[in-house]
């Protein structure tokens, strides 16, 4: 038996295989997702030496290994991992890697190829990744030389987490795993023609602190980018002495906690009623690592027309892309946040903070109420959530699909602490809770992690209960069952006369089906039930399935109707 | 908003997979290119696109933006026909006999400033640079002879004003 290899460099040539295996350790990279196959089978196999050093996760499928990689990178703030086969390993990591790049999400994903003096030739399994993968890569390079390798997977790490973070791919051909060549490696901490963060302008901050010391009405608008940057209290303090009302994108809540006094909720399609109609009434809008997406601002032409915008980014190309806007601080929010702070008056918004909280009081009468305390038989999804938050005290990390349940389930989760909410916002990937789940508790293990997921979606990646079988992620899943793709049956209810073509799922067993994995699981389609049996989910200390059978066509309110402007926004 | 002919000009590192990048960045935004010309720069190692597009000048400042996002891309512009100097160059190649069987196509060689590049029992070709109506005006008076075939570059381009990459291959480099 040969002795088990270490991380200290090793003397003379190694293969191509063992430099890449080397340099994810040495990125810190020890807990990877993947799926073995022809092309990658030298990695595998010093994956398998250095076992004690990098713990790879076995997939069910390639997808679930990117978006397991991508709950990983959400919950840590680390670059999520995974590895692939050539051509349809690699395809199958396509969907989660555009995910990745529209969320911004710091990912590397290497995948092998065929031999070099293949390429081109229609090879088993050839297929050109790099090809289908560049549009939705940060950056992407294939390897042919096994020279090549640490600088090309210490440049690919660098890439995904700097400025604004996103997937890298690395395709790397067969020879170039086998043959050898001398180690050693290097970070990258520099790229020539890269610059990650774009530097700020003083003047910009200053015209900005103007703007927003005299404004009568102004308002946050914050988003993912103040969690990707870490500029959680940067930013509560910015909140805090601006006494701005400040509300959230889907992907920057949980920066600060839910019951902050200037939290004032969702912006969007299916945000709440005071931040989406006060969007239109503000005299200054703070956007803050977000990028105006079309789903936060309804039709542009009617969107905070009446307000100096002010945008805090680290993407230039961001900056006047869908909304013009009045000052652009560039940089990272973590110092342009700091570095405005001496020029902002301390202030409170009394009257204008009462606004919110009327249009508050109007949309709990006509909607929030009935959705958490309803008095009809039949379970909705809001009251499963708000049993979720009562356990949890706010403190779990909620994994959305995508769906009716993920938007009542980001209205109504309670978060007290950052990276708590993990979905799919840019591309709304179906599929992406279940494997993004199991990476998040893996990434997070102290954390309760529970995954919220709707009956369509949790068939498109269901496999990965075998994952989470096998290495015991302590995931909770709550399947809110509908049998609909609730929220194409909304569309089709509101703006279809009815139509419900192809929305009704006849589902299977989803008890039996965790029960066949081994994994515990409970049905329930009783309001008593429903509460004890969240409890004891909640309480295991083991992956939990339960099923909760909500009413069917129940729809999610309000609504900003597709195309339309943020004022018309609907509670019924 | 009034759609223009733009010259967008990359500098940028070498990299195999940039010009699919470069030409994704149009793919998915549903917009032609109408010439693309790749080549070697002012300074060492670092590489030239030249594009050219007809858009919107929101379109060419947003395209040109993405473009600048690429890691490997050091700097993009976009000029107007105006703010630059630029030229195209076109090959013709016609049967020898014509040339010496048609003495009219003599004349129309001299006019238009065309260079005669080979010349050989079987075909001769022409070499004509210059802007777009000028190499279409030749086309058009050396079809009637017979063009066994024609091509036209893509243009390529330098601005009147100064460009200063070296300067930001400094900041770069900070
Ligand atoms: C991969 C993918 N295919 C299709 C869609 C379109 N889509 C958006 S929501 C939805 C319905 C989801 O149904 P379900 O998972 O049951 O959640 P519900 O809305 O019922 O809560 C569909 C089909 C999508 N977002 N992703
Ligand atoms: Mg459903």
């Amino acid at each position: 038996m040969s002795t088990k290899p270490t991380l200290s460099d090793p003397k003379g040539p190694i293969t191509g295989a063992e430099a890449i295996v080397r340099s994810l350790a040495a990125e810190g990279a020890d807990l990877i997702y993947g799926y073995p196959g022809g092309a990658i089978m030298p990695v595998y196999d010093e994956l398998y030496k250095f076992q004690d050093h990098i713990n790879h996760i076995l997939v069910r499928h390639e997808q679930g290994a990117a978006h397991a990689a991508q709950g990983f990178a959400r919950v840590s703030g680390k670059v999520g991992v995974c590895i692939a086969t050539s051509g349809p390993g690699a395809t199958n990591l396509v969907t989660g890697i555009a995910d990745a790049m529209i969320d911004s999400t710091p990912l590397v994903c290497i995948t092998g190829q065929v031999p070099s003096h293949l390429l081109g030739s229609d090879a088993f399994q050839e297929t050109d990744i790099i090809g289908i993968s560049t549009p939705v890569t940060k950056w992407s390079y294939q390897i042919t030389m096994v020279e090549e390798i640490p600088a090309i997977i210490a440049k690919a790490f660098y890439i995904a987490r700097s400025g604004r973070p996103g997937p890298v791919l690395i395709d790397i051909t067969k020879d170039a795993q086998f043959a050898s060549a001398d180690f050693s490696y290097q970070p990258c901490t520099r790229i020539r023609s890269y610059k990650p963060v774009p530097p700020t302008a003083e003047t910009d901050l200053v015209q900005a602190a103007e703007l927003i010391n005299q404004a009568k009405n102004p308002m946050i608008v914050w988003g993912q980018g103040v969690i990707l940057g870490q500029a959680e209290e940067e930013f509560r303090a910015f909140v805090e002495k601006s006494g701005v009302p400040a509300a959230w994108t889907i992907l920057g809540v949980s920066a600060i906690e839910t019951a902050h006094p200037l939290n004032v909720g969702m912006v969007g399609m299916h945000g709440n009623y005071g931040p989406n109609l006060l969007t239109n009434e503000c005299d200054v809008l703070i956007a803050t690592g977000m990028r105006f997406d079309d789903r936060v601002t309804g039709d542009l032409s009617t969107y905070a027309k009446q307000a100096k915008i002010i945008h805090f980014e680290i993407d230039p190309a961001e900056v006047n892309k869908n909304v013009e806007v009045d000052v652009a601080v560039m940089g990272d929010v973590k110092h342009t946040l700091a570095a405005i702070m001496p020029h902002i008056e301390t202030k409170t918004y009394t009257e204008w903070l009462g606004r919110f909280k009327e249009l508050d009081a109007i949309e709990f009468d006509k909607v929030i109420d009935a959705e958490i305390n309803p008095t009809k038989s039949g379970l909705t999804m809001g009251e499963v959530i708000k049993t979720i938050n009562a356990n949890s005290k706010g403190d779990a990390v909620i994994v959305t699909d995508v769906g009716q349940h993920q938007m009542i389930a980001c209205r109504y989760a309670e978060f007290v602490q950052s990276k708590s909410n993990i979905t799919s916002g840019g591309l709304g990937t179906m599929g992406f809770a279940l494997p993004a789940a199991l990476g998040a508790k893996m990434g997070a293990p102290e954390r309760e992690v529970v995954a919220v997921i709707g009956d369509g979606g949790f068939q498109m990646n269901i496999q990965e209960l075998g994952t989470i079988f096998q290495t015991q992620a302590a995931v909770k899943i709550v399947i809110l069952n509908n049998d609909f793709l609730g929220m194409v049956r909304q569309w089709q209810q509101l703006f279809f006369d009815k139509r419900y073509a192809s929305t009704e799922m006849v589902n299977p067993d989803f008890v039996r089906i965790a029960e066949g994995y081994f994994i515990d699981a409970k049905r329930v389609t009783e309001r008593e039930e429903m509460t004890a049996a969240v409890a004891e989910m909640m309480k295991s200390d083991k992956p939990y399935l339960l099923e909760v059978c909500v009413e069917k066509e129940n729809n999610v309110f309000p609504m900003i109707p597709s195309g339309a402007s943020v004022s018309d926004i609907r509670l019924e | 908003m009034e759609q223009k002919t733009y010259t967008i000009s990359i500098y940028s590192e070498n990299n195999v997979g940039l010009l699919s990048r470069v030409s994704a960045i149009f793919l998915k935004r549903h917009i032609n290119i109408d010439s693309l010309n790749t080549s070697m720069s002012e300074i060492e190692d670092i590489f030239r696109f030249v594009i050219v597009a007809k858009l919107t000048e929101e379109q060419v400042n947003k395209i040109v933006k993405q473009i600048e996002k690429q890691i490997e891309v050091i700097k993009a512009f976009y000029h107007t026909d105006e703010e630059t100097i630029f030229q195209e160059s076109a090959l013709y190649k016609v049967k020898s006999n014509s040339l010496f069987e048609q003495r009219q196509i003599q004349n129309v060689i001299k006019k238009s400033h065309a260079n005669i590049v080979t010349v050989n029992p079987e075909f001769f070709v022409i070499e004509k640079t210059g802007f777009r109506e000028e190499t279409e005006q030749l086309y058009n008076e050396l079809a009637p002879y017979g063009l066994l075939q024609f091509v036209r570059s893509g243009r390529i381009s330098v601005t009147k004003s100064p460009m200063e990459i070296t300067h930001i291959l400094k900041e770069f480099s900070k």
